[in-house]
This record gives structure tokens, sequence and C-alpha cells, in this order.
């Protein structure tokens, strides 16, 4: 059988999902297949695009390689277009004017941004949002820009505003509609929606119209609206709305839709039967999917049709949930409640907390028609699986949107849901296609993730999927092992509760009375850090020694070539400028690589490990203390220069910075623990990625809690707002005693909370209202625990017999001879593998 | 080869650390000395050297036991060597050397052990 010429128009991340699925179907070989990209890059992630400005590179963002797609036998042309489709000769013109024959035809054209027909709309730094290219050029007019205006104040607008306010600029919203998402939420729900939104900054303008845009006074631009007022801007961007990319469609004769869109049937079929459209150009009863969710199932359904499947597209959900500047956004079904005549409400709004909640149900209160939530997805999950599903409603309907502390129901468990609720809405993925897999003998969350794809889409159903794979496992009578290991039948909250009430300080009591075996590497520094925590003797004391890590032994990091790296504590990132030069002394006499860490604070790298007593010798002598940057403990507290300085600024951050490290320096807990404090609302301290992050208000504090940076990035969760410093503090002991106590080991707070039954307004509860009546108790704790500390460094230079253990060789005061390093730029480094055979002619292993 | 046990003294009974390891000389190879006080026999040595990172380190390492083995899980990247014949139990590609280790009176004692031989001392 001849191979058919398959030609796919547009590589977004529809078309790509189509191109991986046939690769995957096994199918492709039938085919040649020619893949047409308009953009430079390869398909990436569009959903996240904002993460671009936050530090992830095209490539983190890109789906796939051109490598993958030659091994996938597929043609890719990047940078190109398609000019022309000629249905009778079967072919294709691009761009180049080469003219391609294809058999089969697939639009994933897309869509393109609107740009309202305003007058000035072209001039300089006119922009719009929705590809990487887009993205650099926003960048580049930022850096010369101060002001920044969206128009547009929908979900891709407000993206884009966070965009702009992460580069640093003074942004503002301007929506044409009375409130903000008009789509998504209603009058009260956008009421919520405007307060939490300004209060990070951004200037939100809605009903209002722009009549043009003309050459500024201050600014570049000045936009002018229906009412002759004005506002000044250096750099505007479009997001108001997207339009299908269907010219090709058009200009090839294919059924449209009356608003744009190609026409397609539940095969994905135009009027054509040999081109088919998915994603954002397509038109399926009348619509537009602008989800990524249809969109694939769209690349499913035309799969099928091109290789004899069964798969059709029947329409799709298109309920959404959506962080949007860190406020939750949710919308399901007809959130509105204008397609269901007779449709009844219920709502919640609690204006401090800042959250609403609608539901609409059917006339008979049996059946959830749709929700709407603002201020708290944590709702969401169990909302969807009630209309998706078409649950019978418990008899008060309302306990589904009220906070547990005011009668609210817990949420719904997995085991309610029939086999049919859809999971992954991305890759379609049933609670019983997760079952059958568990059943099937795949026994983790990873595992099932790779066989069935869910939650490798959007990641939204992330935690129901643990959930339904934790329960099915269960329920099999496979054991969900949470154990810290083979030692302790115990998990570290267990350890954590027996060690605390019975009053253990040394891991032999607790392991002859409680586990078995000699212990490993897993279960002694668990256990090392739940002492810490709970009683913070010395780390080096003799029934201690021997749990420690590594780094924690040595009270430094070891790198990869067995040296240390030396972290003195410099409270919120203030140094004098003679510490400075100590660091600056202490690095030229012992040969240490110098960097300036993340944390605003020196890291001197290269340590010996026989070197490391006279370094701190050096350091304790000039007034440094350990900065227990080995330590799972707290780090760092970051800090802007607050109103001292900062003509922004509305109170002392560095102040505030410096005595919460010095509060909590020294305190292990389950994982390392990073504050910032910000002096004003434009938050340059990044307190938000923090596991604490403290936000200057002109009344006080605002607290986040359980941020995060690295791998998997979170923003904070706002606990609570204008605190005076000391209830800033209290409430930052108790959250962190809380966390102590019953996180995971090596969790960190944004995990810990994620797991959390309850949630953050579980933890609010404990913390600010002492709902369990525990607070005393954590106050004390944490008393005790800032008591006893003690600069390790310090104590341990005071003893010889600790000092001994400083040694690289007992009988032999030398360095490691394997130490070797050589220059670049104008510092030490690690030599690599070659440079040590040059320079150690007989290593002898 | 005959079993040539030749003791080569190398610290002290002070120079131990109960319940964790110790880095020591002999010619021009590194040596790590553990002491697990809960075992009868409580010397272990292998080799300091880390044939996984190439660095002198196993001292530093973590001991305890995986389904009754003695073991020290290297620091770098917490893999398990056995203290009894050096083995890596994720890898076995990669071993250790292991060597005899007994104190004299007071005195900490090193020889070379042949392949294959059990543990002795």
């Amino acid at each position: 059988m001849s191979k058919q010429n398959l030609i796919v128009i547009g590589n977004g991340m529809v078309g790509h999902h189509f191109l991986e699925q046939l690769a995957e179907s096994g199918l492709a070989d039938g085919f040649h297949v020619t893949v047409l990209g308009e953009e430079q890059h390869i398909a990436y992630d569009r959903v996240h695009l904002s993460e671009y400005f936050q530090g992830k590179s095209a490539d983190d963002l890109a789906f796939s390689t051109s490598d993958q797609y030659a091994q996938w036998g597929f043609d890719l042309r990047l940078n190109t277009a398609a000019t022309a489709i000629d249905r009778e000769a079967h072919t294709l013109t691009l761009d180049s004017g080469e003219t391609l024959p294809y058999d089969k035809l697939v639009l994933a054209t897309g869509s393109y941004p609107f740009v309202p027909p305003i007058e000035g709309n072209d001039r300089p730094d006119c922009l719009v949002y929705r590809t990487l290219d887009d993205l650099d050029d926003i960048r580049e007019a930022a850096s010369r820009s101060n002001t920044g205006v969206v128009v547009g104040g929908g979900l891709l607008g407000l993206e884009a505003a966070n965009a702009l306010r992460e580069l640093d600029l003074d942004t503002a919203v301007v929506e044409f509609a009375p409130r903000l998402m008009p789509v998504q939420v209603d009058e009260e729900g956008g009421d919520i929606l405007r307060e939490k939104i300004e209060e990070l900054g951004v200037q939100v303008l809605t009903g209002r119209a722009t009549q043009r845009i003309e050459e500024g006074t201050n600014a570049r631009h000045q936009m002018v609206f229906q009412d002759d007022r004005l506002l000044e801007t250096d750099l505007i961007v479009f997001s108001a709305g997207i339009r299908p990319r269907d010219e090709l469609a058009r200009d090839a004769g294919l059924s449209m839709g009356e608003r744009g869109g190609v026409v397609i049937d539940d095969h994905c079929r135009t009027s054509d039967p040999d081109v088919l459209a998915i994603g954002e150009v397509a038109l399926w009863n009348d619509s537009i999917f602008g989800l990524v969710g249809p969109g694939y199932q769209m690349a499913k359904a035309a799969l099928d049709t091109l290789t004899e499947g069964e798969r059709t597209f029947r329409g799709a959900d298109m309920s959404t949930k959506l962080k949007l500047m860190g406020v939750d956004v949710g919308a399901i079904g007809d959130a509105h409640g204008n397609q269901n005549p007779g449709a009844r409400f219920y709502r919640y709004t609690n204006g401090i907390a800042q959250e609403y909640r609608k539901l609409v149900v059917s006339a008979d209160g049996k059946q959830l028609l749709g929700a709407m939530l603002v201020g708290d997805n944590s709702y969401y999950d169990t909302l969807l699986q009630y209309a998706l599903n078409g649950l019978e409603l418990p008899d008060n309907p309302e306990s589904l949107i009220l906070p547990a502390s005011e009668g609210g129901a817990p949420a719904l468990g997995v085991d309610a849901l029939p086999e049919t609720a859809g999971i992954c809405s991305c890759h379609n993925v049933t609670k019983g296609d997760i079952v059958q897999c568990v059943h099937d003998g795949y026994a983790s969350v990873g595992d099932v993730k790779a066989a069935t794809k869910a939650g490798t889409g959007c990641g939204g159903c992330a935690g129901q999927l643990k959930e339904i794979v934790d329960h099915e496992m269960a329920a099999l009578g496979m054991e969900v092992d949470n154990s810290v290991c083979e030692h302790f039948q115990h998990t570290r909250q267990e350890l954590e509760h027996i060690i605390r009430v019975e009053d253990i300080h040394d891991f032999h009591t607790l392991l002859k009375n409680h586990g078995q075996g000699l212990g490993c590497d897993i279960c002694k520094p668990a256990v090392a850090s739940i002492l810490a925590s709970t009683w913070n003797d010395y780390v080096l004391n003799p029934e201690h020694v021997g749990l420690q890590d590594t780094n924690d032994t040595f009270l430094a990091n070891m790198q990869k070539d067995g040296t240390f790296s030396v972290v003195p504590r410099v409270a919120g990132g203030e140094i004098t400028p003679d510490k400075l030069i100590t660091l600056g002394e202490v690095a030229k006499e012992f040969e240490l690589y110098t960097k300036i860490t993340g944390g605003q604070r020196v890291d001197l790298f290269g340590a010996k490990l026989n070197d490391l007593p006279s370094i701190w010798q050096r350091l304790v002598d000039a007034g440094f203390e350990t900065g227990h940057a080995y330590g799972k403990a707290l780090r760092t507290v970051k800090s802007c220069v607050g109103s001292t300085w900062c003509r922004y600024g509305v109170q002392d951050s560095v102040q505030l910075a410096i005595d919460l490290e010095h509060r909590y320096k020294g305190i292990r807990a389950p994982h390392k623990i990073k504050f910032g404090v910000s002096g004003c609302t434009r938050e340059c301290a990044e307190a938000q990625s923090k596991d604490f992050g403290v936000i200057a208000t002109e009344n006080g504090w605002n607290l986040y809690v359980a941020g995060n940076g690295g791998m998997r990035p979170r923003h904070a969760d706002l606990l609570a707002q204008d605190l005076d410093t000391d209830t800033l503090i209290r409430t930052v002991d108790r959250f962190m005693m809380l966390y102590i106590r019953t996180a995971d080991r090596l969790q960190r707070t944004a995990r810990w909370l994620e797991n959390l039954e309850g949630g953050l307004e579980y933890v609010r509860q404990v913390v600010m209202e002492d709902s369990l009546g525990i607070a005393e108790d954590l106050d004390a704790q944490m008393a005790r625990l800032i008591n006893n500390y003690q600069c390790e460094w310090k104590t341990t230079l005071e003893d010889p017999e600790k000092l001994k253990r400083f040694r690289q060789m007992i009988n032999d005061d030398g360095d490691d001879p394997y130490v070797v390093t050589v220059e670049e730029r104008e510092q030490p480094r690690p030599a690599t593998a070659e440079e040590k055979l040059e320079r150690i002619p007989a290593v002898s292993v | 080869m005959t079993q040539q046990n030749e003791w080569t003294p190398v610290g002290s009974r002070a120079d131990l650390v109960s319940g964790a390891g110790i880095g020591a000389r002999v010619g021009d190879r590194q040596v790590a000395i553990f002491h697990i006080p809960e075992l009868e026999q409580s010397l272990f040595a292998v080799d300091n050297y880390c044939p996984i990172s190439g660095v002198n380190i196993i001292a530093r390492g973590i001991v305890g036991d995986i389904q009754g083995e003695p073991v020290v899980a290297t620091p770098l990247y917490k893999k398990h060597f056995s203290l009894v014949d050096g083995r890596c139990l994720e890898d076995d590609s990669h071993r250790l050397r292991t060597y005899a280790v007994r104190l004299e009176g007071d005195q900490l004692q090193l020889a070379p052990r042949e392949q294959g031989q059990g543990a002795a001392a």
C-alpha cells in the first residue's frame, strides 16, 4: 500500500498532540507526514506561557525536539506558512512558493489575538500576547518602559497584566465590560476579583471603551476613553480575545461559521472530507473551543477519522480552574445560570477573606448545573464531579460552598465517583481507566501517570489522581506504605509525636522501643531532625553525631569534589564593609571560590575538611555565625531595603527580616525554610516564592505562606492581612511549629500545605483561632527552640574532641591529595577527571 | 599468595567515633573505618574512595543496615555499600575493597585482606 501524504498545518499544542498520538498509535507508517509551523519554535506549552517571564526558557516550555520529530519520521518545517489550498488539485502552496501534494490535510492553525479597531493601535510598542516571539517583544519594550496597560480583562488579559507586573511596570488593565473576566464570573465575583487584583498593585479600569491611542505627554502613549478621560502609558498589550486563523480555509471555499471558524462534524471533517480541522480554528456545533482539553479530544477524533478508529468529538466540558496572579478563579458548567431557565442559586461571599462562591442548581434542587469560584479553588474538584456526573446533590447543597467552620461538607471522596467520572480532561482519562490501571499492577502515581498520561496536561487533576490511586491500592489490599523506612513502621508525623510525648532525646532509645535493626541513611537524619526540632540539642553530641548527613556532621555543604562550601549568616542580607572584607580575606587565604547566593549572602567554595575549623575561627572572631546552609533549617530571610531608603517602601523590611532571621535561625525542620520580606507591594524581595513571605502594607504586614521556587514553583498563599509585628511573629511561630510537627520528611511547606487535609483554611483556624487548642503548646515549643539556640560552629570550635573529626585522615595531617583545583575566571574550580589525570600522574585507587 | 595479614597501626581507640566513620591513610590509599557498637563485630574498614563520585568520602557516610546487612551510604549519591564484602547494593559494577581491622589494646590496626575472604578479626 502506498503511503498517503498527510500535511498538518500548524505546530501548536493541539497540532503537536495530534502528531504525538499518531506516532504512538503505530499507524504513522501509513503516512508521509509533513508538519508546517509558522513560528520559529517547535510546539510549546502556551498554557504556561507566562512562566517564560518567571525564568523558564523556550526549551523548557517546548513539548518536543526536532530530533524527536525526525525519529517519528515526520518532516517538520518551522518558519513556514501555508498560503493556499487547491482542493481540486490536492495541493498546498507554501510562502516559499513551493507546492506540496496532499491526500489528507489537517488544519491546526489555532487562533490569533484580536486587536480592536482603535485609531492608533498600530503605534510602536502596541503589542499582543500570544507567542514566545510576542513575549520577547514585550520584554524588550518593557525594558524601555515604566508603565504598561493591558487592553482586555479576561483570562489572557490578566495573564498579560501579571507579565507586565513581573517586568516591574506600573500596570493597569482596561476592560470594556463592567467587570473583570466577564465570561467566567458575575458581578459579585467580579468585585472580589477586582479587589484582589488591585491589592497586587494592578490598576483596574472597567467599563472603559478606548476611542483612540495618541502621542502621550509624560509617557509614550495616551489612551483616550469614551468619556474623554485619559490614561498615559509607555506600553500597550492587546488581549481582547482570540479569533480563529481560518483564512486558508475561507479562501479554499470551505464551509465557515458566521463569525469565523471552520465548520467540522463529529469526525473533525470540514465540508471537504479530505480536509480536517482541530483546535481553536474549528467550529463544532457553532462553538469554538478555546481550551486545550477539547483541542486534544479533537486531535484524537481526527486521528481516528484518518485511521478508521472509533473516537469522535461530541463537544467538551468547558469548565476551567485557574490561578491568576495567585488568585483562584473557577467556572463550572452553566456558571452564570443563564442557560437553564428555572435554575436556582446559592451564593457565599466573604468580604474579609475575599472569597465568593456560587452554585447553580436545577429547579428541583437535585442537580448541579454550574458553579463559580473566586478566591479559593479547593471546592472545584468536588463541584466539578457533581456537575459532570449528574450526582444527586445533598439535601443542603449550600454546604458544598461553605467553609468547614460553617458546617461545610467535606470534599467528595473519590469512592463516591462513578467509574465514568472524567478525572483528566486534557487526556480524557476517567476514574475507571485509572482504577483499571491499578488493577493491572501499576502501583504508584508515577506509574499510573506514565501509563495513562493522566495529570500530565494542565496538572489540575493531580490531587484527585493520587487519591484514586491510593484508594484503589488500599481497596486491593496493596499496602500504601508511608513508613519512614524498614527500621520504623511509623510515619515521620508519628515518630515526631512519639519523641515529644515520650520525652525521647536520642535515636538509640527510639529505635530500641519503637524500631528494629541499626537504622539507615533515611531514618537517622529524619530522627536527628525531629530531635533537633523538639529539643534543639547540639547536633554533634556523641549520641547524635552518627545520625547526621555529611553536611550536618561537618557543618558545611559538601560539593561534588568532596570539598565544602562555607556560608556564614548574613541576616536579612545586611552586611558591614568590615565583614565583607573579612569574607574576602578568608577566601583569599584559603583559596576559596566566591559566589553570591540567591539568598543574599556569600558562599565560599572549595574548603578542605582540614581547613574548616581555621576558616570558622576567623569568621567567628569577626562576629559571624553559622548560616545553617548545610541543614534542613531556616536558611535566609531575603529583604529589600524598605522604607529606610526606598521611596516606595511603607515599612522597615530590613529590620523585620533581621529580627525574623535571628528569631528562627538554627531551628531544624522537615526541610529547609526560606523567608522573604518586602517593604511594599512591589515585592522586590520575591517573598511570595518563599515558605514564609511578608509584604508590608500601610497598616502592617501581609503574611504569605507555602511558596516555593525550585523544580515545582508555587505561589505563596495569603494567610492573613495587615498584621501588627507581634501578631505576625506569633502566627509564623505557630505555622512553622505545625509544619514541623506534621510534615513528611523532606517535604517543603508548599507540598505539605497542598497535601494537608483542610488546606489553608484549616491551618488558618489552627494558628489564628486556635481551633485545636494547641496554640499554647506550639508557642512553648517554639520558645524552647529559640532559647536553646547556639552557633554550632562556636560550640564546635570550643571543643577539641569535636575538632578531631575535621580530619581527612587520622594518621596524616595533610589534605586529601586527590582534591585538585584549576583556575578559571581568576578563581579556583574543581579539576575535571581529565585534568586530574594530568595533574596526579599516579592515582592509585 | 599466602595469608599475609601485615597489620599496620593507623590510630588509637580514641580516634573511633561511635556509629560513624573516620578516614586513615595506608600507603597511598585511604581507608574508611567504621565503628558500630551495636554489632558483635563492631569494626569495619573499606576503601575511602567512592567509585561513583570519584572522591575520598566514604568515611563521611551514614552507617546502618539494609535487611540486616551492615552498610554505609555514600554521602554524595546515596548508594549503599556492604561493609561486609564491599559490594554496591544498587549497582554490582561498583565494589569497595574491604580491609581487616582490629584493636590491639588501644591501637587501631589495619591489614589488607584477600578478595573473597569473609569477615575476619
